[in-house]
């Protein structure tokens, strides 16, 4: 009775931890390379460790089954070692992990270094262009360099260009093509994640950080994540949004917003002037 | 005894004299201070509080109580109690109440401590459960809700799984190793004293403006320098837990190094010895720097120094790197007493030697070695150079070959065994299953891009809690059930143990198995509140948490009960072969009346005839016997 409820209950263990690993729950993929990456080299370690979780749980129930205490059942066999076999495991465990450290060196790599962008996409725009990076993608092209800054509780993105170009929460990005982001933070540390664009990075204050990401044309649509470095009361709120659309889009997009910055800073400007006059009269 | 008495002799009274005038020092330190400098305002609460009552309070409680007695009296000349023991042993429960030098009478009041932490850190876990059933915020506000798992886990982790393998230690190991007492039994008790200064300091934030600290127990810079008074309760607590458990490492590393009944070599020695001996070595070494880590918090608070402010010369990244070189041994630290319980326990329940004794040596050495060679890997994501980010993962890869040998070692050890299914056995299987559940979770983080992926997610507090819950605490729980009859004298009751077992460990992983699932699926860790995505797994969690938490009830009203009116325990109930089990329960005051001689390894269970220790009086023939891999020849009659 109670191997059955043992039995039944590993395998609940089975199901509900290692349900962690079945293909549903993986990590989110689709995002951008990066994240399809992420998601192939999880599932390879995964495979490992079932095999190796099956290997213990299945010896454990046979000795329990095979072995329990009974009246007049054999002795215990008393076995002190076996060096051979000691030793087997020793480098069947160092050899797993060496092969499963190669694998990870393999995609590391490529996880890494930024592609370049796409023909589609906004790579002739040169005013968009960040040539500051300190692996320039392999094949050349430009990229979309955006500084990510974080502080409690807002993200602001600070776009490339001569005239300001900024926006707070919703970063807008053109789609094929590569953003690389530098990821700083104002006081505490904060950390940048949208998971289905892969790359956690930690905004530091006094570091500057880099990741990128790169959605595909045809992948528009709005891609939400949060901070995820404790960083005080309110760490909880503190979301972010990145909304791709297509490099036509983006484009009118930021000079759309260019001028309202503009118009923005010149109201802003005449108020003060205003004030200040009205303090002359005064 | 008049109230004046009272007030000089060591104990309560004259505790809360000392506290009370160490207080009004401290603070009249700050106060002159401030009016020399012509400050204002003169009464800063902020460092009154820290100075009066965080510093110099906790040595007025630790004199008043009687911790220094004897050393003061000895370094002023005057004539010290003689060494007759009147402090040792407990012959009521009172006992249990003032300092005490004798290892048991400590090893029983650690393990009771910290029960009372790990109850507050788990009330903590049910009310944060409560408020992520569903999401939105319902019961606490965000800022309580980052002091509730902050308190909680620095609780748990300072508080509870460290001491309390402390306590268990402190029982066993003199009684396992021959030894009438510890090296050191007057700085055995200030360790213990200490204790309590840190979990009531942690507790008492939370009464303070501004809220218990709220960082995390990672206190992370530069959040922990700029966050409200609460936060000094931990850096300071932190430091008070810190030198306790430096001190019960060194005491038992000389305890274990010079202390071992004759013939007890090194390799004779049961695991559980080796265990605590490679854990010291741990403490020893690593604790400084978690110590060191928050004199810069402290000094950057309270002094104005800028060990982490960015724009001054100080360096943000300085601080995880000090305080990760402490805490991934501290994973070891709260790790390897629990792998010598399950030596212990398996061995005796399985009636077989430890398969492969030395190994099971070695890999705790080599544990110790590589557990320095990882620390960074907690900072994949915080922009540590880069190349960094291989060699850690390489070590942290490592490191999992002596953890696999010994879950190996153990399987090799229930094979082919007889195994008795009682409940300390039953929590060494159920550790076993769980604790290779988080190692395996531990290797998926190993892998950089993975990791980068799930940290900070719920996936890392699954992780954890597989690691420290069903891992170390299934071990203390093995480990309290194995000794308790040698503690108190009293069986448990076995029913109520396997009820207990199987609860927690069904709804354990009805708990944190899920987690591993929304960490996946991006929910991070840490947050009160959360996406509707996650809400149907959070409630499922939330339930299976509850459940869990009250199966925790059954452990102490069987623990209470038994100890009251549970049936007297034979000397040796599980007929096992290490000293302490030689002696009766609960061991006599000076644990032996003949030190014993120890003839062979401590796990000979199937040889006919084979002792581990003898006492001369009932000497039988001796043997020369082989080391613990050798196992004794059957003897002649
Ligand atoms: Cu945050
Ligand atoms: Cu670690």
């Amino acid at each position: 009775m109670l191997l059955a409820a043992l039995a039944a209950s590993l395998l609940v263990a089975l199901v509900v931890a290692q349900g962690a690993f079945a293909d549903a729950f993986t990590p989110e993929s689709g995002g951008s390379q990066q994240a399809d990456d992420i998601d192939t080299l999880y599932k390879i370690t995964l495979y490992v460790a079932i095999v190796i979780f099956l290997i213990v749980e299945g010896t454990l129930i046979w000795s329990l089954t095979r072995h329990r205490h009974r009246r007049g059942g054999p002795e215990a066999a008393q076995i002190r070692g076996n060096t051979p076999l000691e030793l087997g495991w020793t480098v069947g465990a160092a050899l797993i992990l060496v092969v499963l450290t190669v694998i990870t060196f393999v995609y590391l790599d490529d996880i890494k270094n930024p592609p370049p962008s796409g023909p589609d996409g906004l790579a002739s725009q040169a005013q968009f262009a960040s040539l500051d990076q300190p692996n320039p993608p392999a094949g050349g092209g430009q990229t979309l360099n955006i500084v990510v800054s974080g502080r409690q509780y807002v993200w602001r993105y600070d776009y490339p260009g001569d005239e300001p170009l900024y926006s707070f929460y919703e970063m807008v990005v053109p789609t094929g093509t590569t953003v690389t982001l530098d990821v700083k933070a104002a006081d505490v540390i904060h950390s940048w994640w949208i998971p289905k664009l892969g790359g956690k990075v930690d905004g530091v204050p006094g570091h500057v950080n880099k990741t990128w990401f790169k959605i595909p044309r045809g992948r528009e649509g709005v891609y939400r994540g949060q901070c995820a470095e404790l960083c005080g009361a309110n760490h909880a709120d503190m979301r972010a949004e990145v909304r791709a659309v297509t490099p036509e889009e983006f484009t009118s997009w930021a000079d759309r917003t260019r001028t309202d910055i503009q118009q923005a800073g010149q109201d802003l400007a005449k108020q003060r002037e205003r004030r200040l006059r009205e303090g002359e009269t005064d | 005894m008049t109230f004046a008495q009272r007030l000089t002799a060591p104990g309560w009274y004259r505790a809360a004299l000392g506290t009370a005038l160490m207080f009004a020092f401290g603070g009249a330190l700050v106060v002159g201070v401030r009016a020399l400098y012509g400050w204002d305002p003169l009464f800063n609460w902020d460092a009154i509080i820290t100075v009066g009552a965080l510093i110099a309070a906790p040595f007025g409680y630790l004199v008043g109580i009687g911790c220094f007695d004897y050393w003061f009296y000895w370094a002023s000349g005057r004539p010290t109690r003689p060494e007759d023991h009147s402090g040792h042993g407990a012959r009521s429960w009172k006992d249990y109440f003032r300092v005490n030098t004798d290892h048991k009478v400590i090893g029983i009041q650690y393990i009771v401590t910290t029960m009372f932490f790990f109850i507050a850190g788990g009330l903590m876990a049910m009310l944060m459960r409560a408020e992520l059933a569903q999401p939105g915020t319902q019961f606490v506000d965000p800022n309580t809700f980052n002091g509730l798992f902050s308190v909680h886990a620095s609780l748990m982790i300072f508080l509870f799984i460290i001491p309390v393998f402390a306590g268990i230690a402190n029982f066993v190991i003199p009684l396992m190793i021959g030894a009438p007492d510890m090296a050191f039994p007057r700085l055995n008790a200030l360790s213990f004293w200490m204790l309590p200064i840190a979990g009531v300091m942690m507790l008492a934030s939370f009464f303070v403006e501004g809220g218990a600290f709220a960082t995390g127990w990672t206190a992370y810079a530069p959040l922990s320098t700029e966050t409200p008074l609460g936060q000094q309760f931990f850096t300071v607590g932190v430091q008070f837990a810190g030198a306790s458990s430096i001190a019960t490492a060194l005491n038992f590393l000389v305890t274990i190094i010079t202390m071992r009944a004759p013939g007890m070599t090194f390799w004779r020695m049961p695991l559980l010895v080796w265990a605590n001996f490679t854990t010291s070595l741990l403490v020893v070494i690593a604790t400084p720097f978690i110590a060191g880590s928050q004199f810069f918090v402290l000094l950057d608070r309270s002094l104005g120094t800028h060990f982490f402010t960015p724009g001054a010369g100080g360096d943000v990244l300085m601080y995880q790197h000090v305080f990760w070189f402490y805490s991934h041994p501290a994973v070891y630290i709260m790790m390897l007493p629990g792998f010598g319980i399950i030596s212990e326990v398996i061995s005796t329940n399985a009636r077989k030697p430890v398969f492969g004794y030395r190994m099971m040596a070695f890999s705790l050495v080599a544990i110790v070695i590589l557990g320095f060679t990882v620390w960074a890997h907690h900072m994949f994501v915080s922009g540590m150079f880069s190349w960094l980010r291989v060699p850690m993962m390489i070590t942290t890869m490592l490191i999992a070959v002596p953890t696999g040998i010994k879950i190996f070692s153990w399987l090799a050890t229930l094979w082919r065994g007889v195994i008795h299914l009682r409940t300390p056995m039953l929590f060494a299987l159920g550790f076993i299953t769980m604790f290779t559940l988080g190692g395996i979770s531990g290797i998926m983080l190993a892998v950089v891009p993975f990791d980068i992926h799930v940290s900070d997610t719920y996936f890392i507090v699954a992780h954890i809690h597989y690691v420290l819950f069903g891992g170390s605490v299934f071990t203390i729980f093995a480990g309290i059930y194995h000794w308790f009859p040698k503690m108190t004298g009293r069986m448990y009751d076995e029913t109520l143990g396997k009820l207990h077992f199987w609860l927690s460990f069904i709804f354990f992983n009805l708990t944190f198995g899920p987690m591993h699932l929304v960490g996946i699926d991006g929910m991070p860790r840490r947050v009160a509140d959360y996406a509707e995505q996650y809400a149907t797994w959070n409630a499922i969690i939330s339930i299976s948490a509850f459940i869990f938490g009250a199966s925790f009830l059954i452990f102490l009203y069987n623990m209470i009960a038994s100890w009251r009116h549970g049936p007297a325990a034979a000397a040796n109930p599980w007929r096992a072969h290490s000293i302490e089990w030689q002696v009766s329960s609960p061991p006599p005051i000076f644990n032996f009346d003949e030190i014993p001689t120890v003839v062979g390894g401590p796990y000979e269970y199937g040889t006919p005839g084979a002792v581990h220790a003898v006492f001369k009086e009932k000497a039988p023939a001796q043997v020369p016997a082989p080391a613990g891999g050798g196992g004794a020849p059957p003897p002649t009659e």
